[in-house]
């Protein structure tokens, strides 16, 4: 198949087009479609007999019948190497600021840049040497990327072992100079380039296995990381109705989230939020490195107005980007907004190929094409020892805040955490506003499983009697149905709700808070004797003014100290008779 | 020049189908018909097979009629000559004025390159306390006004549109009724603002198609303006309306509907609309405001359930006032810093306790007994509708705040509205 293999347009439904080809095509191939001096990027998505259809990257106003189709024989791909960190990417991979740069201010069809300049020099420092045995993916050398070392990695297509052949010494090469040679025992010989391209529909496995995801990544944020942990390598989903808070909880995440690398996939979401990402990350210092934050991350950002089809491959192309830095030994988060927008983009697609149509008319694949993005994630042990993972979390945009809708739904059999936001707690303004009712996580959080568990027991207590109080009144709850409503109500307040313009309190630690869950399960589970109702009320809303100025205070600092004492000296005033002679 | 084709093989709902060689995708072409000629649009070309949607619609249409086609997509004229003017949704003259055909642009051309977008940082001044104080509107803001058929939505875009200060005015009606049209018209010409203003009118009575052009000639129109550096408020009234006539168009053309009828690529029409609002980094901007007419007054109807997720927040018009909860604008926090040191707390307090005095006449309609803090909670409710809410108010912002302070002094002691004290020392009213 070296021959140039090409077709002719034959129909064109918006950026559905179908192409008569008599050459043999592959699936999913990427062909141009040629149009008075325009290249337009398409993708094969189904074959029938000699008519193909291809899904068009890019507005399609203006094609005409019989106009060329070019295969490339190539899948569509990505390119790996030094650079992306900090870049922004539209989800083709063409670097944003670079067409602005060359097109001004509007995006122009048609136009790929390279995602990585080819000129562009980097030092290489050798790590293998010559004779050495390799497999794909094995490391022979690094650059510094940023705050990295960015492993040049044997490419991850390769089968079986192969022999260093050749290696270049320290030095500045660029991306097209091979800095390598291998052979292989049948004496086939691979250049190796600081840089590699990658299918983005087909997962890198050059790993030795895939592990278990069992350590808590800390995001900083309590309610997720004490009740609903997400673990490195796991996966979580975010659902909710507009207005909610999606957008701010992943903004947060990606701020304070301790991973090495985050990667941002902003699929068919607002243009706004994206432009406030990209102009604050580089004025936002990364506390664990000092470096501005735009220093690890990557943006893929095909924005709602951006062409359809390109927020399918956007997913695609930031998970590949993921499982790449992965391959390194680092932990990655890929965050994910919306995927029900990728959603969207498959239904169109499908209802252009008048595929039957499944629920809310979306296909009928929806759910494996779901599932398996989502497998992506994992923790992997590589083929040097050493391990690395990416999470994957997903907001998903349920029409008319239900979750039983397909998205959502196909979503939660797949993911390990279940982050639900509700209405009525964004309403209240108690933000986060993940629902602590209705989300779950299937992984382990630092907090004990014990303490965990009476942190939820206290809340659905809680709103059992809350409940009730709004058919029987006040006047008609017991005292002590009435205190653990304030415990509830308390444990909410100052735990789980975080207050995101606090500089101190939008981002708690690890270790700040096992020690504040400790000192707050206390509270929860000491005997406190009150006379009346309003004495009760008075104690926990004194509490929880105190409690907030006890998150707002910088960890061990002294106003820490001297609150946590006034904290403790309340709470013991109040101890019911039993408890003094216990603690006596 | 342009060659006439004469074998129209189908009629269907407002789409004709036409046998035709070498036309673009999207191409504009006329159809001459017994009632005179109108404009269509290429909607798929399948084979020789060319399907065109007619924007006056297809009654009268003879199978032998002809269809010339023009080689191009739809274009639009900008510049200056527009204004004051006004137009019909295929952008024909509605007023005695000639028809223009100068600086033609594009219409629903590519969108915006993300990193050339700027923060928006600048607030839009509306004399609303509701909007000024509560949720105030950011140029290049893309908003939606949610509201039930009957609400004052287009007496409430006219004042926005009379008291901001922007550059340009342009108002894309659709399925508009007559009168509605007249009002707009009116009410701009009465406060002098008609000739810094451009109208494209769809009325209801207008052919179903040409509603869907005109959200693409407005934002055609305004981008233009906002890349020679002007500041342009776009008002769409009522996007339902352009949402049924997608609708109607997809079912006419066989597409598997989504949802209630809708297809399945609502969100990104109607978001490849409002993304058109922008803040250009070195030039102007383009501000939308647009009526959202919730039928059942059901907010997750799919298509303000899509507009909510693509605007930037949204206003709820109910029973003739903004109501705070449920409005929000997503981008107040970037300008309700820099007005004054007490806006934000005005903003906070006022709308807190204005929730506790909701629950109180909830406990009031219940018949529970009204303590000392209720009935204040009441007194305090009455005089923020009246006073603050409704619609009739005018104020600019500052008076609005210190009308909210004085509310608060006359209903409550300093210590019970949870101000901070610094605050409360600058601004309580002393003569109290």
């Amino acid at each position: 198949m070296h021959e140039q293999r090409s077709g002719t347009v034959v129909k064109i439904n918006s950026n559905m087009v179908v192409a008569r080809v008599e050459a043999p095509v592959v699936q999913n191939e990427v062909a141009f479609i040629e149009h008075a001096g325009e290249r337009l990027k398409a993708e094969v998505i189904r074959v029938r007999a000699s008519l193909v259809e291809m899904q068009v990257f890019e507005d399609t106003r203006g094609l005409r019948l019989g106009e060329k189709v070019v295969f490339t024989d190539e899948l569509l791909s990505v390119e790996l190497g030094p650079g992306l960190l900090g870049q922004i990417f539209d989800g083709l991979q063409n670097p944003l600021p670079q067409l602005a740069e060359k097109f001004g201010f509007f995006l122009k069809r048609g136009e790929y840049l390279e995602a990585l300049p080819d000129q562009a020099q980097w030092e290489f420092a050798p790590l293998a040497k010559a004779g050495d045995t390799v497999r794909a993916g094995s490391k022979l050398g690094t650059v510094p990327e940023k705050i990295f070392k960015h492993a040049i990695m044997a490419p991850f297509d390769l089968s079986g072992t192969w022999e260093v052949e050749r290696i270049s010494p320290f030095g500045r090469y660029d991306l097209k100079t091979p800095v390598a040679r291998l052979k292989n025992a049948e004496g086939k010989q691979r250049d190796v380039f600081l840089q590699q391209s990658w299918p983005v529909k087909i997962p890198i496995k050059a790993y030795a296995e895939k592990l278990r995801p069992s350590k808590t990544l800390v995001t900083k944020m309590r309610l997720i990381d004490s009740l609903f942990p997400v673990a490195l390598g796991g996966t979580y989903c975010i659902p909710g109705p507009f207005g909610a808070g999606k957008t701010v909880l992943q903004q947060l995440t990606s701020r304070h989230a301790d991973v090495d690398v985050v990667i941002i996939a902003a699929c068919g979401e607002r243009a706004g939020e994206v432009v406030e990402t990209l102009k604050t990350f580089p004025t936002l210092t990364d506390p664990r490195t000092g470096k501005p934050l735009s220093d690890r991350t990557v943006i893929i950002c095909n924005t709602s107005s951006m062409p359809v089809a390109a927020r399918e491959s956007s997913v695609y192309t930031a998970v590949t980007i993921a499982e790449y830095y992965r391959q390194m030994g680092l932990n990655v988060l890929l965050l994910a907004d919306s995927t029900s927008r990728w959603a969207q983009a498959m239904r169109e697609m499908s209802g252009r190929l008048e595929e039957i149509p499944g629920e809310e008319a979306f296909p009928a694949y929806l759910e494996s094409r779901i599932a398996s993005f989502y497998e992506r994630a994992g923790l992997v042990r590589l083929n040097d020892g050493s391990t690395g993972s990416v999470t994957i979390g997903g907001t998903v945009s349920p029409a008319g805040g239900n979750f039983e809708e397909p998205v959502t739904q196909a979503t939660l059999k797949v993911v390990g955490a279940f982050h639900g936001l509700s209405r009525s707690r964004s309403d209240a303004r108690r933000y986060p506003a993940i629902d602590p009712l209705i989300s779950w996580s299937k992984y382990p959080s630092f907090i004990s499983a014990g303490q965990k568990e009476r942190g939820h027991q206290v809340l659905r207590k809680s709103n059992d009697v809350s409940q009730m109080m709004k058919v029987i009144g006040e006047e008609g709850t017991s005292l002590a149905d009435y205190i653990d409503y304030l415990k509830g109500e308390f444990f909410d307040s100052v735990y789980l709700q975080q207050n995101a313009f606090d500089p101190v309190d939008e981002a708690t630690g690890q270790e700040r808070q096992e020690y504040l869950f400790a000192f707050i399960h206390e509270i929860l589970d000491a005997d406190l004797a009150f006379g009346d109702k309003p004495e009760a009320l008075q104690f926990f809303q004194k509490l929880r003014q105190l409690f907030r100025s006890w998150n707002s205070a910088a960890w061990k600092s002294k106003e820490f100290a001297a609150l946590e004492e006034e904290i403790g000296l309340l709470v013991e005033k109040k101890r019911g008779p039993e408890k003094e002679k216990a603690h006596a | 020049m342009h060659k006439v084709y004469t074998k129209i093989v189908q009629i269907a709902g407002d789409v004709i189908t036409v046998e035709a060689e070498g036309i673009g995708y999207l191409d504009i072409a006329e159809v001459q018909t017994r009632r005179g000629m109108s404009l269509a649009q290429v909607i798929r070309i399948d084979g020789a097979r060319v399907s065109l949607q007619v924007f006056a619609g297809s009654k009268g249409i003879s199978t032998g009629d002809k269809v010339r086609f023009l080689g191009h997509p739809m274009r639009v004229a900008s510049g200056d000559n527009l204004l004051g003017r006004i137009f019909n949704g295929s952008g024909l003259p509605l007023d005695k004025g000639p028809a223009l055909t100068e600086n033609l642009v594009d219409i629903g051309g590519p969108s915006v390159n993300p990193v050339r977008r700027v923060v928006p940082g600048k607030m839009i001044r509306t004399g609303i306390p509701m909007i000024d104080v509560f949720n105030s509107l950011v140029e290049s803001q893309k908003l939606p006004i949610f509201s039930i058929a009957g609400e004052p939505y287009n007496e409430l875009l006219a004042r926005i549109a009379v008291q901001a200060e922007v550059d340009y005015i342009i108002l894309g009606g659709m399925g508009l009724k007559h009168d509605d049209y007249l009002f707009f018209r009116d009410t701009l010409e009465e406060a002098g603002a008609l000739s810094r203003s451009i109208f494209f009118i769809h009325t209801a009575a207008d052919p179903t198609v040409e509603c869907l052009l005109v959200p693409d000639i407005s934002l055609a129109v305004a981008e233009h303006f906002a890349l020679n550096g002007k500041r342009v408020l776009v008002l769409l009234t009522d996007m339902t309306n352009f949402a049924d006539s997608l609708k109607e168009i997809a079912i006419t053309m066989e597409q598997v509907p989504s949802n209630r009828g809708y297809p399945g690529d609502l969100y990104s029409q109607l978001a490849s609309r409002y993304e058109k609002a922008v803040d250009f980094d070195t030039a102007g901007s383009i501000t939308i405001l647009a009526v959202t007419t919730m039928p059942g007054d059901d907010v997750t109807h799919p298509v303000p359930d899509n507009t909510g997720y693509i605007t930037e927040g949204q206003f709820y018009l109910k029973n003739a006032v903004i109501e705070p909860f449920g409005s929000l604008s997503r981008l107040k926090q970037q300008v309700n810093g820099k007005t004054r040191s007490d806006h934000r707390t005005i903003m906070d307090t006022m709308i807190q306790l204005f929730a506790d005095y909701r629950e109180t006449l909830e406990k009031q309609a219940m018949g529970f007994q009204m303590s000392a803090w209720d009935n204040k909670l009441l007194q305090y409710g009455k005089r923020f509708e009246n006073e603050m809410m409704s619609l009739k108010v005018n104020i600019p912002l500052e008076k609005a705040l210190d009308r909210g302070w004085e509310i608060l002094a006359d209903c409550f002691a300093p210590e019970e509205t949870g101000i901070k004290k610094a605050l409360i020392e600058q601004y309580w009213p002393k003569t109290r």
